[in-house]
């Protein structure tokens, strides 16, 4: 199999690490292999977190320029950051439900209007899946869910490498028992906005 | 993960480890006893897992004071016969290197493992030191592994040749390697020696003039010995795709060459050094006789291009040698795939075809990390600087140190001009009280204060440097992810310990002016901090409360949690909640109104001291 590079970018606190681990060790499940790389930089609150995977036959897990399979955007904004690793073949998810850095309160950096971002991102990325995350976390009971929303809608694009199954079995294992039900029901919301 | 399958998954299960946590495994396949530290990014996850695990496991962890100590307590323990570990960051090394290069001397009688992190590009650090010098620097053996597998497995190999050399193992990874997650294949656990015994052999442990002149002679004579069983290492390895160019590489870089070989089928022999000091000549001389071209690709100072070079002179060969030397290679910051590419393309005189590269073009923020809502840090900023505001003082120096409060550099608390190392605030403060007239308020973390502080402000007392030193005691190591301090009462283990009063110690050292304030009291603080930076002396203030963090897990716990919200009716658009305090929390709306993201807001209740129209008020 050829090597299936996915690249994870969201905010301190969004759960990215987590969503990664999931999928690594669903991975192993299904019988890959599989590197990821995590950036723990300083505190990690509010900051820019994030993480590239490898599955299949890599050696090191970073992620060049124009070489993701799939980028999950946890912010719209880091979305569009994290642009440069787009090319044609790339599927790009993004949450549409924005988080202000303090920055742009202290008026040392500007956030443009949603809509125009995602328009940016339209006219750019070929497949691209606009999810409010946030939105469908709240509706599954718990916005802590919205990276199980994010790993659903990974989960139903085409050639994602690993099956529903191990997904979810990863989750049972990776999450506390107490909150399987509601991540599994923000798991299922986020599946069904990209296999429609 | 639930850490706990480190400890307790049997041989031959598949985990998905982070590098740190493979040194564990590996550390506990290995028999180790006894375990220090001091933490530090990028090797913090491994304390971290050992002090959850430790118990469990029958080892001794600590965290302790600093790295010095960590390899102090590890060193006596293999003096003692009981295999140990210390681990750290790169800069830790420069804290510990007195006594490394002693244990060196001294050797060891049971496997000893000292790993530093090194930290190309400087994620998390103040410089990019490359510490396969260090080798070097304590002639010691240097082993360098490139996956998580290959850091469970190297620190098994690295326990007996340490043990079988008598010589502490410096082990080397990177930010790449340490924070890299892959799958790695369980071994068997080694249970561990329970104590040890300690032989009296002074004159093989105490390196008086007399005995270590002896000592440097039988440490070259050991390392003499090692050397030509490097060149048969399992740790070094070829991987032959062809015979154009050839790669020596090694740590984290050999993923990149290993991957971009493969991508492109680039007919290309790869050397790789997992075992790299002493450098194995027999080796490489083979190897150069192989490929006629060398490219060196290792992160981050040209030290094994440097070692092949030697080679070449020492044998008249005419090898071309490639590297950061020759300017094939960039001199700093890590490596990326590209790089390598590159690299590897220009050796080859291939030509790169151009990508096109997508760029944004909409305005992104820019997202630094900040101090969290609730930090206690930022009140006692906005304390200080209120204090100073009120008093017309100017030109104030402040001398900062490292820990979350660092980033009090950021506007608009701007309290960070001048730093060093860890501990290095009252140092500095002590020479700029002499240098100048300014008004010096130095700023230091209660773990760094026990890391490095104690004997910075005995010199300030007795060399009577005229500053106010601030102890920003927020019961944690929380840059690191919440190690335990010195100043709290619980030991690495878990377990309960004596708590140290850092006001009782300065007052011991004699120190006329301390005072303890809490932070959150904002109007208190100023007073304390007004009275400090009046007093002709040397002042010290100690601002005491939990890490939020620590605070929120404990309002997690109890399922208490408040936030506030600004009442629209009495919000004047003033802007000081946002300009002066800058808690993230807050934002302007598209219409010019001020909120409180509640998502956001720990409930700290610091804010509403500080809008002046008492326009914060609690969320119902
Ligand atoms: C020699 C050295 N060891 C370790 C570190 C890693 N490190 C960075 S900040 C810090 C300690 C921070 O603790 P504290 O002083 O209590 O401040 P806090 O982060 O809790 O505000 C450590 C251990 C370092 N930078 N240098
Ligand atoms: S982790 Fe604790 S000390 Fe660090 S910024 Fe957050 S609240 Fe402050
Ligand atoms: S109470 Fe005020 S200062 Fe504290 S976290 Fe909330 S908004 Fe920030």
């Amino acid at each position: 199999m050829s090597v299936y590079k996915i690249h994870l970018t969201g905010v301190g606190g969004q759960g990215t690490i987590k969503m990664s681990t999931i999928i690594g060790e669903a991975a192993i499940k299904r019988g890959l292999n599989v590197v990821m790389s995590e950036v723990h930089g300083m505190a990690q609150r509010g900051g820019v977190v994030t993480t590239d995977l490898k599955i299949g036959d890599a050696h090191s897990p970073l992620i060049e320029n124009g070489d993701a399979d799939l980028v999950i955007g946890f912010e719209p904004a880091e979305t569009l950051r994290s642009l440069p690793k787009v090319s044609e073949k790339t599927f790009v998810i993004t949450n549409s439900a924005r988080i202000v850095p303090f920055t742009v309160g202290l008026g040392l950096s500007e956030y443009p209007p949603v809509e125009q971002i995602i328009s940016e991102l339209k006219a750019k990325v070929k497949h691209l899946f606009v999810i409010n995350a946030e939105e469908l976390a709240n509706k599954a009971g718990n916005i802590m869910s919205l990276n199980m929303v994010l790993l659903g809608a990974a989960t139903a694009i085409p050639h994602f490498p690993i099956g529903k199954d191990e997904i979810i079995q990863a989750m049972k294992e990776n999450l506390p028992p107490k909150t399987i039900e509601v991540n599994l029901k923000a798991f299922e919301l986020g599946f069904k906005e990209v296999s429609g | 993960m639930n850490v706990f399958k480190i400890l307790e998954a049997k041989e031959n299960s598949k985990l998905f480890l982070l590098g740190n946590e493979a040194a564990v495994r590996g550390a506990l396949e290995s028999g180790v006893s006894v375990v220090s530290t001091y933490p530090g990014t990028p090797s913090s996850e491994i304390g971290n897992v050992f002090s959850k695990i430790a118990k469990a496991a029958h080892v001794y962890f600590e965290f302790s004071a600093n790295e010095k100590v960590a390899v102090e307590v590890s060193a006596a323990a293999a003096a003692s016969g009981l295999r140990s570990f210390a681990f750290m960051k790169h800069v830790g090394l420069n804290v510990a290197a007195d006594s490394f290069m002693s244990v060196a001397y001294l050797g060891v009688n049971a496997g000893m493992v000292i790993l530093t992190a090194d930290d190309p590009s400087m994620y998390s650090s103040q410089n990019e030191q490359d510490n396969r010098i260090y080798a070097r620097l304590a002639n010691v053996p240097l082993i360098e592994p490139s996956s998580p597998q290959e850091v469970k497995e190297f620190m098994k190999y690295a326990f007996d040749i340490s043990e079988q050399f008598h010589l502490p193992i410096l082990f080397r990874t990177t930010t790449r390697v340490s924070h890299m997650r892959g799958v790695v294949e369980t071994g068997k656990l080694v249970p561990p020696k329970e104590k040890g015994f300690f032989k009296k052999e002074p004159n093989k442990y105490v390196p008086v003039p007399q005995n270590s002149r002896r000592m440097h002679k039988e440490l070259m004579e050991k390392m003499n010995k090692l050397a030509p069983l490097i060149s048969e290492s399992p740790l070094n390895k070829v991987f032959d795709f062809g015979n154009e160019i050839g790669v020596i590489t090694s740590g984290g870089a050999f993923n990149y060459v290993m991957d971009v070989v493969k991508e492109y089928s680039l007919p290309v022999k790869i050397l790789k050094l997992g075992f790299s000091h002493p450098f194995p000549e027999k080796l490489v001389l083979d190897f150069l006789g192989e490929v006629q071209k060398v490219v060196v690709v290792e992160e981050v100072e040209p030290i094994m291009e440097k070692e092949v070079l030697a080679i070449v002179g020492k044998y008249g060969l005419n090898n071309k040698i490639y590297g950061k030397l020759s300017g094939t290679m960039p001199r700093i910051y890590e490596y990326t795939p590209d790089i390598v590419k590159n690299g590897l393309f220009n050796t080859l005189g291939r030509k790169i075809e151009a990508k096109e590269i997508l760029k944004p073009e909409s305005a992104i923020p820019s997202r630094p990390p900040v101090l969290c809502p609730g930090c206690p840090h930022r009140a006692t900023y906005y304390a200080v600087k209120d204090a100073i505001k009120e008093l017309g003082l100017k030109d104030v120096i402040f001398p900062s140190d490292i820990g979350c409060y660092t980033l009090g550099i950021q506007k608009p608390y701007e309290t960070a001009d001048f730093l060093l190392s860890m501990g290095a605030s009252i140092g500095t403060a002590c020479g700029f009280a002499h240098a100048t007239n300014q008004k010096v308020v130095a700023f230091i973390g209660d773990s760094t204060f026990f890391h490095a502080g104690l004997s910075a402000l005995a010199n300030a007392v007795h060399n009577e440097a005229k500053a106010v030193i601030v102890i920003m005691d927020n019961r944690t190591t929380a840059m690191t992810g919440r190690q335990p301090s010195l100043s709290e009462p619980v030991n690495g283990m878990g377990g309960e310990a004596p708590e140290l009063s850092i006001s009782d110690i300065a007052k011991a050292f004699g120190v006329k002016f301390v005072e303890t304030v809490d932070p959150y009291n904002l109007h208190k603080t100023k007073e304390v901090f007004k009275r400090a930076l009046q007093y002709d002396g040397l002042a010290v203030v100690i601002t005491k409360h939990p890490c939020a963090l620590i605070t929120d897990a404990e309002k997690r716990k109890r399922n208490f949690w408040i936030t506030f919200r600004i009442n629209q009716d009495k919000c004047t658009r003033c802007m000081v909640c946002i300009t002066d305090f800058a808690c993230p929390s807050f934002f302007v709306a598209e219409d010019g109104s001020v909120h409180i993201d509640p998502l956001i807001c720990d409930g700290c209740g610091v804010c509403t001291q500080v809008c002046p129209y008492n326009a914060i008020e609690v969320r119902r």
